[in-house]
């Protein structure tokens, strides 16, 4: 519009000649005078802040003394947290695993088993989180985020019968649509954990696992459908696909549970949220607290017992199961704390800094001498 | 319409093309061949008179328009990166996705273009549906016919107050002695009426004009652009040819004034039109800056070339140091895996497209449109506003604002520029005796003392803005007449200015010389009763040549072409007419034929003008009262007399002859082209040698006698640049002798002079050149103009063949030019001088002050013009361009040896003076003064290196006696070899070189038309606008621009860093963490407004300020804020901030759970927010739209990605950003890690801003503190600080 306003004055001769007799003279009559508003003088009232020393000295002080209270508020929450972590990948000899690592194929028939002792040196009280973690995992690798069909999650018939191309070339097998297609699915991880807790007298105590509530609500039941939503049979709603080829079970029989199968079981559900960054974590299996007087996990010896599904070689890859307490800040990471420790004190130091500037050149500051 | 076959078609094309590019054209009157088919037509292959200036059609808009935009690198660019990502084993998005930039940009400019189409298209219709009188054969006369049906070889009628159509060959005009006025200022501004003769010879002018008897054949050249050449000739029946030039010729797109009606040959039409040639819209620079910008965006071509070499080499590491073939590694369709080394090689295009955004496109549509705010603020300029002439400044060049805070050499013309170009006639010689006009010099003085008074008003004034504003808002808001003049009486004193030009009367009235006076009537005594001997003595020819010896037009009525007000201001305006109609009759000139002339057509405005001439005599009169005791009239007492009575006292002045063609002498209006020959006219008017009428053959003077002598133009010898004279040939109507009076510069007359004419007069020797030159010396010396007046009688035999000559020249075709030249060189030889005038062109206000601002801006000022040295110096001084206490070099030299001596002699003492320790602490200020000669050898290649050397040593610069083409030259010189940032400005077409040849141009609308306005690239009205639009709004400008483009190139490194540091920790296998459509989004949309309003919003010092430390102005020469440095510094921040942006989130997300997006989540925000802050560092001051625009952003952003989450559950497959931000947002986590990010990535710049303030602050923070201080005590600071 303002292009417009000012490309009349920049000369078509004849034209704004011509317009100008076709006014009748009288469009010329008007004054041409800018209007006197604030806005066209560039006089609107404003706020100019100065950045010196002496302004800024109490922002420098604020942040100094925000930030370390904050940083000393997450480290000691982050200490509270207690986490276990226990490497299962089998790559030393002396490894249980050691075995299982070795001889390895997507497609063997017989599962491998191992299990791994550990000791817990102190009780872990409240609900305990149990992952698995992948190093060396990219998850995150531009075609393999792109491996799937959200659609055919979602539950589109359509798209179950018809995987979109992104899920190529896990979209078909032997002519029969994947169901879930896309390498994403293809690759879930399909150890199974198994957490034994070994009594002080010997005793194997199997810890109970939760392995619902693991995912995000609105994923599991937004965004994860399965398809023929009145159906609760299963099997007939996926009849005419095909398993993903690294899987040994079909979608359908993931769960026993119809509310945690398809779909929208949650493991499945977990696995399909791309990790960020190479080396992740995703929760497992949830250990909810049974009683006040108990401790959900009490000190003393466990054993995991793995099957050992997962190949993790071709990548050099780590596998791990980490039990973790939670905070309001997610996992233990003293990152953030110190972090904000050591900003607040570079400001506070930064604001004492120039308090002493402040006070050699704020003077001079207010005697406006311009130099040449 | 009958059938004609292709053939005949195509061969009427190529007939067509061959008629339109033949060097002449032959045209016949189309009115035998009315009603007949189109073949059969003459002139049926010239263009017709409709015009489109369109560029698209309807249909063919979109093909064009793409065809146009593609033609820009940075779309192809874009197009490129698009079509790259359709291939599908390097495509980073989807392919679709990757479209939307280049869609939403391209939208946009098609959008613009086609509405400036469409308005284009509009005023097209308008004016081809204009009506117009052209003559038909079948009707026996004029018909109403439409412009756009206007045809090559019609006959057109044009009234008084009509805008021509076309091209028109003037074959008759209702004015008897065969003149049209035209008035051009649609064409070029000038506002004086020209005349138009009609071709002579054709048939019996007066007894009207037959179309259809006309049969001859019109011969003219082919359409060029050229506004005043035209040659042509008519060819009668019997051979006889006729030559005719721009002296017939009406233009289309003037306006026809104080004529009837006239009947023109159509010649050109349409796009044929000079008019239409000359319209090639505005201009196109490439600014400085844009310069250095291209050289910035092809380094972030090498960073990128370099971060995708990195992305493609880590990406083969990468997959050659996995072991096996991982589940995550996602083959082709077919199942296969491409080799690393393929694959590293499709990942560099993956990257390309993946980083594209670090070359900043979108800035270049960005710049685009901060500059039409920076131009919307400019023009909008109130102090940039005036009055007089009630214009704006106009920014012609769209894209060159920035470069008006670079400037470091100003080059300036003087006449018109510096000074008013209104002449006042101050003093004469004539015949060796020098008459000072001392009266007349107290007069001025007397005049020029209000200025001073209202001085102090308007500094007052100054100090509180706000009512001085508002004040005048008030004033100017009703428009009123009789307020408006008595408002201008106040202000006339100060300004001498007036809508008519050269009507005020500081140029009109001249107190004659007493002594002169003696002499005059001495000399009308003695010589009065013998009327052979009267014109003989030299006082009377003298005022005799200033009469006569110019091309003054005289005119009654001026009033018509003056724009007045239509509304009434009297309570009945229709009494009032009827009264005035009468009047308006005595008004109008000879004949009035017709009752329904076109004059009458608008009684109003006639009357309305006539009530404006009688303030303009109020006001006349009552100065005159006041100033003098020459009782002129004696008008009305009061000012605030009724409308009524000012006509009366208007009726009083009125002529009362029955009819004749003279009017009384104080009704006389004189129009000229130079301002020059109206000074000399209204002096010899004021000895009572009154100019009462000038026709192409005729020169009436009232001689102070009383009696009318009506001399014979026999020709008139025009005023060019290279001989720098004009002469009259007139024959004297009583001796019947053929005199040649010449006026010129004295350079140009004193070698033509032959022998003395005092030796014939009188006994007395007297060396009457000697005297005369010593004379013209001291007016030179008081910075006056000189004028030399000479006489020659021409026998009648060397004047027939001389005429017979001059005819032939005239109706050449091949260099017709220069054979007029060479005959008026011929004639004009031993000529007698009689004397030279002293005319003062008075300085325009606030001259002075606006070049010392300029010289303390660091700006070098060249001031040249064509004037003698002693009146360049003189008026150096007046304008303080040159100061007492400087060094002035005066460089005058013959011949190239002394000059490089002198050269050589001055560089060395330049630098010595420089050197000298004594000099080291106060300013010194070098000024050299050098006329045109010197220079022409100073800028001869060998000597040019020296000359610069000095000229950059000297703070101010004075080249006298220059030609047009000099200027332009040592604009280039400078321009090239110091490569700094020039600025030209002028007033008048010797100026236009000048100023197309400089950086910047800057024409001034003044007295000499718009010639130097249509070649500028910024058009201003005064010369003191210039301090404003320099130090002010260029320096806003440059700023402003520099500061968003470092901000955008470290906007765009810093994100397009986020997504680079990411490609470490996933396999260089180009995934982005942020949706794509979020990141679309936030270049296009979050973060693309807030650097647009910081480059038109951003004021970091104040108008007040920035005037009032002219000093400040410095920061933006030479290499300015955006330099080397501080793009770089700007490139390492943004990769600084992209890295804490990063890796922040990175080590506080590591080793969890979190996905993708999520992990992307905070990246996003926190670089929002950087980015964001990061301007809100750099913003000098906020205001509203700031405040609005900034929050506005972040908010745009949550809403945005709020609702884009919340909804879109499937609908951009692959990505699903399904509830991600909500997400985050009920985690403390996200606002600590984002409050982190934003801070650490702060820090450094906001600490070392604050240090830099605080240890060592710039000029312009310093120029910040004090306008932070309130008015008074600033005001104070600066001045004690200016000492």
């Amino acid at each position: 519009m303002m292009a417009s306003s000012y490309k009349d004055e920049d000369g078509h001769i004849t034209v704004s000649g011509s317009g100008a007799a076709a006014g009748g003279g009288g469009g010329s009559l008007r004054s041409k005078k800018p209007e006197n508003t604030a806005f066209k003088q560039q006089r609107l009232p404003a706020w100019q802040p100065i950045l010196t020393a002496g302004t800024v000295l109490p922002a420098f002080f604020i942040i100094g003394l925000m930030f370390i209270p904050i940083g000393i508020g997450l480290y000691v929450t982050s200490n509270n947290i207690k986490e276990f972590e226990v490497d299962y990948t089998g790559v030393e000899m002396s490894s249980p695993c050691f075995t299982c690592s070795q001889n390895f194929s997507w497609n063997s028939t017989k599962p491998c088993t191992c299990s791994v002792p550990f000791h817990l040196d102190q009780p872990y009280e409240s609900n305990v989180f149990m992952y698995y973690g992948l190093s060396n995992f990219y998850q995150n690798h531009r075609r393999y985020v792109k491996s799937r069909d959200d659609s055919q999650l979602n539950g589109n018939e359509e798209s179950l019968r018809k995987p979109s191309k992104e899920c190529e070339p896990y979209a078909k097998h032997n002519n029969k649509p994947i169901a879930p297609c896309g390498a994403i699915a293809n690759s879930m991880f399909n150890d199974s954990l198994e957490l034994i807790y070994i009594d002080p007298n010997g005793t194997k105590v199997q810890i109970p696992l939760t392995a619902t509530g693991i995912a995000w609500w609105t994923d599991k039941h937004v965004k994860f459908r399965n398809p023929g939503a009145e159906n609760t049979n299963l099997t007939v709603v996926f009849q005419g696909t095909t398993r993903p080829v690294n899987w040994r079970r079909p979608v359908f029989q993931l769960d026993s549970d119809p509310d945690n199968n398809g779909f929208i079981n949650e493991d499945f559900i977990v696995w399909m949220r791309t990790a960020a960054l190479p080396t992740f974590r995703k929760l497992y299996r949830i250990i909810q607290r049974r009683s006040n007087v108990h401790p959900t996990l009490p000190r003393g010896n466990y054993s995991l017992e793995v099957v050992y599904n997962y190949p993790v070689r071709s990548f050099e890859g780590r596998k791990r199961m980490i039990l973790s307490t939670i905070s309001w800040m997610g996992g233990k990471n003293p990152f953030l704390g110190i972090a904000y420790v050591s900003v607040g004190s570079v400001c506070f130091l930064l604001g004492v800094l120039l308090l002493i500037i402040h006070h050699k050149y704020g003077n001079r500051n207010n005697a406006a001498e311009i130099s040449h | 319409m009958t059938w004609r076959s292709p053939l005949a078609l195509v061969r009427d094309a190529l007939q067509g093309q061959r008629a339109r590019e033949r060097e002449l054209r032959s045209l016949v009157s189309n009115l035998p061949y009315e009603g007949q088919e189109k073949g059969k037509q003459p002139n049926r292959f010239f263009l017709s008179n409709a015009i489109k200036t369109t560029k698209y059609s309807l249909l063919l808009f979109l093909p064009m328009n793409l065809y146009e935009q593609f033609h820009r690198l940075a779309n192809l660019y874009f197009v490129g990166l698009a079509i790259l990502n359709f291939i599908p084993v390097v495509n980073a998005f989807q392919p679709e996705v990757a479209l939307i930039p280049i869609c939403v940009i391209m939208l946009l400019t098609a959008l613009k273009d086609g509405w400036e189409d469409f308005r284009r298209y509009q005023s097209d219709r308008k004016v081809n549906n204009t009506p117009c009188f052209v003559y038909s054969r079948r009707e026996k006369q004029y018909v109403e016919r439409r412009w756009k049906d206007v045809r090559v070889g019609d006959f057109v009628r044009v009234v008084s107050n009509e805008i021509v159509p076309a091209d028109l060959l003037l074959l008759y005009s209702s004015d008897p002695n065969g003149v049209c006025h035209l008035e051009t200022a649609n064409l070029d501004g000038e506002t004086n009426l020209k005349q138009r003769i009609v071709v002579s010879g054709l048939g019996a002018a007066n007894l009207g004009f037959e179309p259809e008897s006309f049969n001859s054949t019109v011969v003219c050249e082919r359409p060029n652009s050229n506004l005043n050449h035209f040659k042509c000739f008519v060819e009668k029946p019997d051979k006889d040819k006729v030559g005719a030039s721009i002296e017939s010729l009406l233009l289309r797109g003037c306006t026809v004034r104080n004529t009837n009606h006239a009947v023109g040959f159509v010649v050109y039409a349409g796009h044929e039109t000079k008019a239409m040639l000359n319209n090639n819209g505005s201009r196109y620079k490439r600014s400085k800056l844009e310069q250095k910008l291209n050289v910035d965006v092809f380094f972030c071509l090498i960073l990128l070339f370099a971060m995708c070499l990195i992305g493609a080499f880590g990406h083969y590491l990468w997959l050659e140091s996995l072991p096996g073939v991982p589940s995550f590694l996602v083959p082709d369709s077919n199942g296969h895996l491409d080799v690393p080394s393929l694959e590293s090689f499709y990942m560099f295009f993956t990257m390309i497209i993946l980083l594209q955004i670090l070359i900043p496109i979108s800035l270049y549509v960005s710049i685009e449109l901060v500059k039409v705010g920076q131009i919307f603020f400019i023009t909008n300029d109130i102090d940039l506003y005036d009055e007089e002439t009630d214009s704006r400044v106009q920014c012609r060049a769209l894209n060159i604002t920035e470069d008006l805070g670079q400037i470091e050499y100003v080059f300036s013309d003087k006449t018109g520029t510096l000074t008013e170009n209104k002449m006042v006639f101050r003093r004469c010689s004539v015949m060796g005796t020098e008459y000072p006009h001392k009266e007349n010099a107290i007069r001025l003085d007397v005049i020029d003392e209000p200025e001073s008074e209202e001085e102090v008003i308007f500094n007052q004034h100054q100090q509180l803005p706000r009512s001085r504003w508002s004040l005048e808002a008030e004033d100017i808001s009703p428009p009123d007449t009789q307020r408006h003049g008595r408002r201008r009486k106040s202000k006339v004193a100060a300004n001498a200015h007036s809508d008519a030009a050269f009507s005020s009367p500081l140029e009109t009235e001249v107190i004659p010389d007493q002594k002169l006076l003696q002499q005059i009537s001495r000399a009308e005594s003695s010589g009065g009763r013998r009327d052979g001997n009267r014109s003989f003595d030299p006082h009377l020819d003298f005022f005799l040549a200033l009469a006569i010896c110019n091309t003054v037009v005289v005119s009654a009525e001026n009033a018509h072409r003056q724009r007045v007000s239509l509304q009434s201001r009297s309570n009945s305006p229709l009494q009032n007419i009827r009264k005035c109609q009468g009047l308006f009759r005595k008004f109008s000139v000879k004949e009035c034929t017709s009752p329904q002339s076109s004059q009458m057509r608008n009684p109003l405005e006639t009357f309305s003008s006539l009530v404006k001439k009688a303030g303009a005599f109020f006001q006349r009169d009552k100065r005159n009262r006041t100033l003098s005791e020459d009782p002129v009239i004696d008008s009305a007492k009061t000012e605030d007399e009724a409308d009524a009575n000012r006509l009366r006292t208007c009726s009083l002045h009125a002529p009362s002859q029955n009819g004749s063609t003279i009017v009384e002498a104080e009704e006389l209006c004189y129009e000229a082209e130079s301002p020059d020959e109206a000074a000399l006219v209204y002096a010899a008017r004021a000895y009572g040698f009154i100019l009462l009428a000038r026709t192409p053959d005729s020169v009436t003077v009232r001689l102070p006698s009383g009696e009318d002598l009506v001399f014979e133009v026999l020709d008139t010898l025009t005023f060019d640049s290279n001989r720098k004279r004009m002469s009259v040939l007139v024959r004297h109507p009583v001796t019947k002798d053929y005199v040649l009076y010449t006026k010129g510069a004295d350079y140009s007359i004193m070698e033509l002079l032959g022998t003395p004419y005092a030796e014939n007069f009188s006994g007395t020797e007297k060396n009457i050149a000697a005297d005369t030159q010593y004379h013209l010396d001291c007016y030179a010396k008081e910075g006056l103009r000189t004028l030399c007046i000479t006489k020659k009688v021409v026998s009648e035999s060397t004047c027939q063949s001389w005429l017979g000559e001059r005819k032939r020249a005239q109706a050449a075709m091949e260099c017709r030019e220069e054979l007029i030249m060479q005959t008026a060189v011929q004639l004009e030889t031993n000529l007698t001088l009689l004397g030279a005038t002293g005319i003062e062109d008075r300085l325009q206000e606030k001259v002075p002050d606006t070049i010392v601002a300029l010289r303390e801006a660091g700006i070098h000022v060249w001031v040249l013009t064509g004037d003698k040295p002693e009146t360049a110096v003189n008026i150096g001084y007046a304008c303080r361009l040159l100061e007492e206490e400087d060094l002035v070099i005066n460089m005058s030299c013959k011949n190239k040896v002394t000059c490089t001596a002198i050269l050589d002699c001055t560089l060395e003492e330049v630098r010595r003076y420089r050197d000298d320790p004594r000099n080291a602490g106060t300013t010194q200020n070098i000024s050299l003064v050098i006329d045109g000669n010197t220079l022409d050898m100073a800028k001869s290649p060998d000597l040019q290196e020296r000359f610069v050397e000095l000229t950059k040593h000297c703070r101010s610069v004075l080249c006298c006696r220059v030609t047009p083409l000099q200027k332009s030259a040592v604009v280039k010189l400078v321009r090239e070899k110091l490569k700094v940032m020039t600025l030209a400005v002028g007033d008048g077409a010797n100026d236009v070189n000048m100023i197309q040849a400089a950086d910047v141009g800057i024409g001034i609308s003044g007295q000499e038309g718009m010639q130097a306005v249509m070649a500028s690239d910024f058009a201003i009205s005064r010369f003191k606008h210039l301090k404003k639009l320099v130090l002010v709004h260029g320096h806003w400008c440059y700023t402003r621009l520099a500061n968003m483009i470092i901000y955008f190139f470290y906007k765009n490194v810093a994100y397009v860093n986020l997504l680079f540091w990411y490609q470490f920790f996933c396999g260089f296998t180009a995934t982005t963490m942020i949706d794509y459509w979020l990141m679309i989004f936030f270049n296009l949309f979050f973060t693309s407004t807030p650097p647009i309003m910081f480059g038109i919003f951003d004021k970091d010092v104040s108008v007040e300020v920035l005037q009032g430390v002219p000093e400040l102005y410095r920061t933006g020469q030479g290499k300015g804020e955006y330099n080397f440095l501080t793009f770089w510094i700007a490139i390492l921040d943004a990769f600084y901030q992209s890295l804490v942006c990063f890796f922040i989130p990175y080590l506080a997300y590591q080793d969890s759970d979190v996905d993708l997006f999520t992990f992307g989540t905070p990246l996003n925000t926190a670089a929002l927010f950087t980015i964001l802050l990061h301007l809100g560092i750099e913003i000098k001051s906020w205001t509203l739209v700031h405040w609005i625009i900034m929050l506005g952003s972040v908010a745009l952003y949550f809403i945005v990605t709020l609702a884009y989450t919340a909804t879109c559950v499937t609908c951009n497959p692959p990505s699903n950003p399904y509830w991600i931000l909500q997400n985050q947002m009920a985690d403390p986590m996200f606002y600590l890690i984002v409050t982190l990010c934003t801070v650490v990535a702060l820090l450094p710049r906001y600490t070392f801003h604050v240090l830099k303030n605080s240890v060592a602050p710039s000029p312009l923070l310093q120029g910040r503190q004090l306008d932070r201080m309130d008015p008074s005590t600033r005001d104070q600071w600066i001045k004690e600080w200016r000492g």
